[in-house]
């Protein structure tokens, strides 16, 4: 262990002694004082993210990756994008909950902690170099949702989706360990770098081949599971709609941006020489995606399912900008839709969440479609909101989530997949309509339950203030945004990573 | 120095529907009070552009050019660039005066939710405005898209009994063909970027390359034809050309009166200019070859035909004026393709009228149908003898709008025809085979709306509701007074509007029918093109054109592909 070694784990040990923390204090506090978990994580990640900037300042504009911790971790702006993604997400998050666990009467400690644990986790995943750290971040990760998912200790949905979540979280994770060490076995190394150097041969080895597939096919497995693929999603809508409205939103954005940032990584380094295989995989994957989840959410009553139902239709986009390219080469716009994509989709899906989360409240469960009937006569700020998180996530500008379109569409038209780009439009136009049902029922709609004023916490306020704000002003002035992606797109450049590792 | 005054009509609407937001809802008279005035506002800031435009009219290219390439979002190119010439100039000011008209005729017909209606409506004007002022692909694209948002609520808030059905119907049909053409934005931005080595979506610049497309032999003509369609869509759908107007009589049924007025005055319009905007000029010689024309001709005749034989038969009136619009935007299309100056200033001009007049007819159905809540014709008789300011006023519109002599609607119709009929060639038939197809749709018009007419006004009143209708307030008068005025202007004095008409079409058909040899190679492609459409390209100022110039040839902060120049996106 060196100095650089602290400095980088800096933000992840910040959070988890912030998490350590919150359970100590979490004894102390009485229980109309529970609120101050919610402060003490969010303070936990605004250090955290100190961490993240110290970091970037210290390795300034000329080294754009450090490796650290016996080269099993690397940091490069790549990293650091998605350290600040996973942080503004759970900061948002926690804005979420510090009512709506009041109202659910499950105002306990533990839930602020298993939240920056799992966060740490994912800064393990979006940062490990090395196969291994990348798995136990995942576990990590993975084993706090979890528990987060059925933190609703008397709400029967919460606790079968948590059953189910774990069960097939599990066993997914199984089967990704099993590729892991397939090709652990065909490179002799668990360093990224190293893998992508034996992988050029063995996999064009028929001796090795067969195998380098089989380990190819599980570890995909693995990872589409984890962004929730078709045919790998089941768990998706059943752990969404179960989950507390605030985890719910927490693992649509940071789980799922985790997951993705590991993806890319295992993809784009170390099995980047068996690009002309997996490619085929994912536009099979991709286009299921698209027509399967389209398809279902276009019946979904519950508002919840439904916007799972969306989210597994934006990771069909977003595996398009994996597509782009050539047989060996990724293209750099595709890469770059996908990272603005999940940059967008952190404040609209989360702002979605957030104002069905605001629904809730006494007995009303808030997630059922027609629970948003006539929301503008009761809350017109949060219909409002809700209407442009809606358009954003269908992709209609000036709003954000028309740039991650963009730059996927852009990346296939530029790659000459012209057919893949119809078919994404016009699945895009698909998901206009039942994003549509959410505007219908909010502005068009009468609200059954009288005109009563909807009771939102400042806490409520700000989440919605600030991913309402983020999602236009991306939309509309997008140029800065698209700068910090081409920044933190180090791993374009996978040449200049290897380097830093050796 | 650079001349704001499209901005300021841009965002007057804008600034009106912020300012509504500050108003509490329950004030609903300040509320129609502020909405009127920024209306009319809107109105006569963009008065002040006639004379401005007249002096310029005769110059090529765009006038009151603002914004520089690339200036919005430099990374990939997009600009806010706003320009118009004749043709964008004669919209432009039929959208601020419907606009205007549209909200005035809202008074009293929306009584629930009436701030958000207003604005909504402002920022409809807003975005409609910005699609005709908008010289950057990437911004026209986006007000494209963004104006049906408040379209949609329109519809879907204060429309009819099926008002849910309509406006998703609406909202899905034109987002279909929109997000098509935004591939086909998105090929010519690469386009343009492998001649060229710059990322922009300047329209001028795009206008120099994406000709080449089809004589480029990468692409070929059948890229370049499927082009041409993935832009076709999007504007047919707008327009709407048979067999993409089925979501045409939903939403005009279900839409709000005003939101008809506008639907049909100047959201169909901008299917049309699409096609004169940009499908023209980027596509001439898919235009010239194969059988890509020939389908549109038989598109837009059947669309006057149909159109009008489906209107005989309507027992709504709504439902009869929007069938008409099928009819008469068929002489739109058809005028255009037929790619003659004389063509193309006729189907301009009569795309002004249908918007005066049609939408004058639904400000007519909508009087009525304040008053009793029932369209059905059936229902109606005798009205003439009720209200006779209003049958009058409704005598001269439809007249209008079935295209008598000395009124607005024979102007333009006759010089559509004309222009189709001295067509040589078009799509291998001669011009007066087209013409004498469309023909029979002039007496179609002439015979639903006679047949309304009579069934709605003569006669005696059979119906006892209808015996203490009153007639037209002064408000509804006031309405009409602009629409009459124009009517009679256009169909006595055409010849102003022709000479502002004149530059920018003869320009038109001038790029359009260029003559470009079939085998040339890409080199000497790459030469002769940039002289070819300077007509087009040229700007008027000297210090605009100066200024266009560095963005032209600025190197582009886009990351190249990683797959080219790797090293190059390191930072």
């Amino acid at each position: 262990m060196v100095w650089t070694d602290y400095l980088l784990a800096l933000p992840i040990t910040l959070l988890v002694l912030f998490a350590l923390g919150i359970l100590l204090i979490d004894f102390m506090l009485p229980r109309d004082m529970k609120w101050a978990n919610a402060v003490t994580a969010f303070i936990g990640v605004c250090f955290s993210a100190a961490g993240v900037y110290k970091i970037q300042a210290w390795m300034g504009k000329d080294s754009p990756a450090v490796g650290g911790m016996l080269n099993t971790m690397v940091v490069d702006p790549f990293s650091i994008y998605f350290f600040y993604l996973f942080l503004a997400g759970t900061a948002i998050a926690i804005l979420m909950s510090v009512r709506y666990l009041e109202t659910e009467n499950e105002n306990h400690g533990e839930y602020y902690a298993l939240m920056l644990l799992s966060v740490a986790g994912m800064m393990c995943m979006a940062s490990g170099f090395d196969i291994v750290l990348i798995f136990i971040g995942l576990e990590l990760m993975a084993i706090s949702t979890y528990v987060l998912v059925g933190f609703l200790r008397r709400d029967k949905r919460s606790n079968e989706a948590a059953l189910k979540y774990l069960l097939l979280g599990a066993f997914s994770s199984g089967i990704f360990a099993y590729g892991l060490s397939l090709i652990y076995g065909l490179t002799g190394s668990t360093n990224l770098a190293v893998i992508r150097q034996q992988m050029m041969h063995r996999a064009f080895d028929p001796q090795y081949r067969p195998v380098a597939i089989i380990a190819l096919a599980t570890t995909l497995t693995g990872l589409l599971f984890k962004v929730a693929a078709i045919p790998f999603h089941q768990w998706a809508p059943d752990a969404y709609e179960g989950a507390p409205t605030s985890i719910t939103g927490f693992m649509s954005v940071a789980v799922k941006a985790a997951g993705w940032a590991m993806l890319l990584r295992i993809l784009l380094i170390g099995l980047a020489p068996m690009r002309s295989v997996w490619v085929p995989m994912l536009v099979f994957v991709s286009i299921a995606t698209m027509t399967g989840a389209n398809f279902a959410a276009l019946t979904q009553t519950n508002t919840k399912r439904l916007l799972a139902y969306s989210s597994i239709a934006h990771v069909g986009y977003m595996l398009l900008g994996l597509i782009a390219g050539t047989v060996t080469e990724p293209n750099a716009d595709g890469i770059k839709g996908i990272l603005i994509y999940l940059l967008v989709y952190t404040f609209m899906n989360l702002g979605a969440f957030a104002v069905i989360t605001s629904l809730r409240h006494r007995n009303v469960a808030g997630d059922d479609l027609d629970d948003l009937n006539g929301l503008y006569s009761r809350a017109p700020v949060e219909a409002v909101l809700m209407l442009v998180f809606m358009l954003s996530l269908a992709g209609i500008p000036p709003l954000a989530g028309f740039w991650g379109k963009y730059f996927i569409f852009l990346s296939l038209i530029s790659t000459g997949h012209y057919v893949l780009a119809a078919l994404g439009v016009l699945y895009s136009v698909f998901g206009l309509y039942y994003y549509l049902k959410i505007a219908n029922a909010m502005f068009m709609r009468e609200a059954e339950k009288g005109e009563e004023k909807l009771p939102v916490s400042l806490a409520m306020r700000a989440a919605l203030a600030l991913t309402g704000l983020a999602t236009l002003y991306i939309g509309i002035l997008p140029n800065r945004f698209i700068e910090i992606v081409n920044w933190a797109l180090g791993i374009a450049q996978q040449a200049s990573v290897a380097k830093v590792i050796h | 120095m650079q001349n704001h005054i499209l901005s300021i009509i841009l965002f007057t609407p804008l600034v009106g529907a912020i300012l509504l937001l500050f108003v509490p809802k329950e004030n609903k008279e300040a509320i129609r009070w502020i909405a009127n005035i920024f209306a009319l506002g809107g109105f006569l800031i963009s008065l002040p552009l006639v004379p401005a435009f007249w002096v310029v009219r005769a110059e090529p290219g765009f006038k009151f050019v603002e914004g520089v390439a690339n200036n919005w979002i430099p990374s990939i190119g997009a600009g806010y660039v706003l320009g118009i010439d004749g043709i964008s100039f004669l919209l432009i000011m039929l959208t601020t005066l419907l606009g205007w008209i549209s909200i005035l005729s809202s008074w009293t017909a929306i009584e629930n939710r009436v701030k958000e209606y207003y604005v909504w409506f402002l920022v409809l004007q807003t975005g409609m405005l910005g699609v005709f002022m908008a010289l950057d692909f990437f911004l026209f694209f986006v007000f494209w898209e963004a104006m049906l948002v408040p379209m949609y609520l329109l519809i879907g808030i204060w429309g009819g009994p099926r008002k849910l059905y309509a406006a998703i119907k609406f909202f899905l049909y034109t987002l279909a063909g929109s997000v098509l053409m935004l591939l086909g934005i998105l090929f010519l931005y690469f386009h343009h970027h492998s001649l060229t080595g710059v990322y922009t979506f300047g329209l001028q610049a795009l206008y120099e390359t994406a000709p080449k497309i089809y004589s480029d032999p990468a692409y070929g003509p059948t890229i370049a034809t499927l082009l041409f369609l993935s832009f076709f869509f999007a504007f047919a759908i707008k327009v709407p050309m048979f067999p993409f107007h089925t979501w045409l009589p939903d939403a005009h049924v279900e839409a709000p009166t005003a939101g008809s007025v506008i639907l049909a005055g100047v959201l169909l319009k901008m299917g049309t200019y699409g096609f004169i905007r940009f499908s023209l000029p980027f596509f001439p010689d898919v235009l010239h070859h194969g059988s890509t024309r020939f389908w549109i001709m038989v598109l837009s005749v059947i669309a006057i035909i149909y159109g009008a034989l489906v209107s005989l038969m309507q027992k709504d009136m709504k439902k009869l004026v929007a069938y008409s619009s099928v009819s008469h935007l068929g002489f739109c299309t058809l005028g255009i393709f037929a790619l003659s100056p004389l063509g193309l200033s006729g189907s301009v001009l009569q795309q002004i009228n249908h918007g005066i007049s049609t939408g004058a007819l639904f400000l007519i159905v909508g009087i009525l149908y304040e008053r009793r809540h029932t369209r059905e014709i059936s229902e109606y008789g005798g009205i003439s003898n009720v209200m006779p300011v209003y049958a009058t006023i409704t005598m001269i519109m439809f007249l209008s709008s079935m295209g008598l002599p000395l009124l607005n609607g024979f102007v333009g119709e006759f010089t559509i025809l004309g222009g189709t009929f001295l067509q040589k060639d078009i799509a291998g038939h001669p011009g007066w085979v087209w013409t004498a197809w469309a023909v029979p749709g002039v007496v179609l018009a002439a015979a639903y709306l006679l047949w309304l007419y009579q069934r709605v006004f003569f006669g005696t009143v059979t119906n006892p509701k209808n015996e203490k209708l009153h007639d037209l307030t002064p408000r509804e008068v006031a309405t009409f007074v602009p629409l009459l005025i124009m009517a009679f202007w256009i169909g006595l004095y055409p010849k102003p509007f022709f000479q502002i008409l004149d530059q920018p079409t003869r320009d038109l058909a001038a790029v359009v029918n260029r003559e470009t040899p079939k085998s040339e190679s890409t080199a000497e492609a790459a030469t002769e093109m940039p002289a070819a459409p300077a007509a087009m390209t040229a700007v008027p100022s000297a210090g605009v054109s100066s200024k266009n110039l560095p963005a032209a040839t600025r190197p582009s902060a886009h990351t190249p592909a990683a797959s080219t120049a790797p090293a190059k996106g390191k930072n």
